[in-house]
């Protein structure tokens, strides 16, 4: 049985007037978010009449409704009923999931903060370079910001906490790393997050017809590239990231 | 020549507004829209179109705006100082405002956020399906002076109309349901909640007002290690230092304050309105109240075409109204009260 399957979860509770929750664990695991996924993915394929919206957050799933057209009570037995059709922690992840390979300089100025952040992980900058690189992660969430990915999850070295002080500036495309996730930003922003990287991806174009490049559950490889690699991609909204459906 | 509007001068929270874009959340991006979506109701019913249309949104200081050619106007939303070529209009109304005219808009008088409807809508490019600004996605560039926005097609004629106004400007109480953190709050911290007497902070914007009261700081039993969740506007959460914050259209999508409640939506007009210093009450509703709530909510704002009625049986849409001999100086009009005191 997988660890996030205790009695209490998954649950269903509300979230504000015309929304409800069903969270598939309280802490981040590879398996609830997966779960989180694949209901979502199913809920979007019931196409139930009175759902507005969809989404998932790390460990949930969120729906809108209207509630002058679904009563609450309806509505949540149909959800309870989805729940108990199978085991959603053992479900594979939804169809249509695309592979990105994102080109990234690691260190040096593009990633100003990745030999502290190898510190506190107990690698040296090479090792840390090597781990991330090598490590296929998950858009768990996308948030904060549009088209903001939380990336997971990195290996249990990775566990270092986010810093009490910001880090006033990281450009977009930047890539930070805390809590064995990594996080890239669509617009310059200041973060706790510590800056190693940077790609040239741009992951909010909302004059597009594809306004947001990745979406949840896509998966991504960060690849290292040198300063010059990366000029090249800057003129490419991608930033040289290719893409591939998962199979 | 295209139709438009044309911005002499703005003030920084002048920005054009529509009811948002649904429907992205999964991408990080909130619905966003009008502060006081009521406001953009009140103006379809004045105007006699339809409520999608995107409006101009004033938040506490308006501007200085000329027509290209005649179009109707409507002025709802929290009451601002509203000039005519130097005379002063009555707020919650609609008029014709001829070519060359220039519409001067003030401070606010009463709330927080005025609304400039045109007939026709503003019609500047669609993005993502809306045209509303969304500072925290950068979309909607602020507006500058001398820019000409464009104006879509006006079908209707009518002007010289009157909504009475609401009362939903000067705070009061706000009806909230449990939301997915209630349960992290122990009895007596909701309670302390309910009974406490907020003022309105100064600290405030489209993506939240923060609310202060006296008494110390509310305190779930999750202390700060809540995992992010889905946020949605209304959403009272509960910061590092015990300070709620009322989210608004603007929210981010996720977050990890525990949520103590959520405001109803017919309920968050009123708090996005409350001018700094303006007294804040939650109550806890049930979900069935809470839908019957907005059943209402729902009818009355479907209703407010028929509410509609000519500007002139308003005295406040008569210039200089002092200025005029109404009842031959029989009585100052204040022996009433002078009487009761």
């Amino acid at each position: 049985m997988p660890i996030d399957m205790s009695d209490n979860w998954p649950v269903i509770r509300t979230a504000g007037y015309d929304g409800f929750l069903v969270s598939f664990g309280d802490s981040l695991s590879e398996t609830a978010n997966r779960a989180a996924l694949a209901f979502r993915a199913a809920l979007e394929g019931a196409g139930w009449g009175g759902v507005k919206e969809c989404s998932t957050s790390l460990v949930s799933t969120y729906v809108r409704f209207d509630p002058l057209a679904e009563d609450h009570e309806a509505l949540r037995s149909k959800l309870d009923e989805l729940l108990q059709t199978r085991d959603w922690y053992a479900v594979a992840l939804p169809k249509g999931r695309r592979l990105w390979r994102v080109p990234t300089v690691f260190g040096g100025n593009s990633g100003p903060q990745l030999d502290e952040a190898a510190k506190v992980a107990g690698m040296t900058a090479k090792e840390a370079i090597a781990s991330i690189s090598s490590t296929r992660v998950r858009v768990q969430t996308i948030g904060f910001a549009p088209g903001m990915p939380y990336l997971g999850e990195l290996p249990k070295g990775w566990d270092i906490p986010r810093q009490t002080e910001l880090t006033a500036k990281v450009p977009a495309g930047g890539l930070c790393v805390a809590i064995r996730q990594l996080v890239l930003f669509p617009v310059s922003t200041p973060t706790g997050w510590r800056h190693i990287g940077q790609s040239a991806v741009k992951l909010f174009r909302p004059e597009t017809d594809e306004p947001f490049l990745l979406r949840p559950g896509d998966e991504v490889e960060f690849h290292p590239v040198s300063v010059e690699e990366l000029a090249e991609h800057q003129n490419d909204p991608n930033g040289g990231a290719t893409c591939e459906v998962i199979s | 020549m295209n139709r438009s509007l044309i911005v002499h001068r703005a003030g920084p929270g002048v920005s054009v507004q529509d009811l948002g874009r649904a429907g992205y959340l999964a991408f990080g991006l909130s619905r966003g829209g009008a502060a006081d979506r009521l406001a953009l109701y009140e103006g379809a019913a004045l105007l006699g179109q339809s409520e999608t249309l995107a409006a101009l949104e004033l938040a506490s200081i308006g501007g200085e705006f000329e027509a290209s050619e005649d179009i109707r106007i409507a002025l709802t939303g929290g009451r601002m100082r509203a000039l005519v070529d130097g005379e002063k209009i009555a707020w919650n109304a609609s008029y014709m405002l001829t070519k060359g005219q220039t519409l001067s808009i003030g401070a606010a008088e009463a709330g927080s956020y005025g609304y400039l409807h045109i007939g026709g809508g503003i019609a500047t490019p669609e993005v993502l399906g809306g045209r509303s600004s969304h500072q925290a996605a950068g979309l909607g560039a602020s507006l500058v002076s001398g820019q000409h926005l464009a104006i879509g097609a006006d079908t209707q004629g009518e002007t010289g109309m009157t909504l009475v106004s609401d009362t939903r400007y000067t705070g009061g109480t706000v009806r909230i349901v449990k939301s997915l953190q209630t349960d992290f709050f122990a009895p007596s911290e909701i309670a302390r909640f309910e009974a406490t007497e907020f003022r309105r902070d100064t600290r405030g914007n489209r993506m939240g007002v923060r609310v202060l009261s006296d008494g110390q700081g509310f305190k779930s039993d999750a202390g700060l290690s809540v995992l992010s969740e889905v946020i949605v506007p209304g959403d009272i959460q509960i910061t590092g230092d015990g300070t709620p914050f009322v989210l608004l259209s603007e929210c981010q999508t996720t977050g990890g304050y525990p949520r103590i409640g959520s405001v109803l939506p017919a309920d968050l007009p009123k708090v996005a309105q409350a001018q700094p210093g303006a007294t804040l009450r939650f109550v806890f509703v049930s979900l069935s109240q809470a839908v019957e709530i907005e059943r209402r909510e729902k009818a009355c704002r479907g209703g407010l075409r028929g509410k509609v009625e000519p500007l002139i049986r308003d005295p406040r849409s008569i210039p200089d109204l002092l200025s005029y001999q109404l009842i031959g100086g029989m009585s100052a009009g204040d022996e009433f009260e002078k009487d009761n005191t």
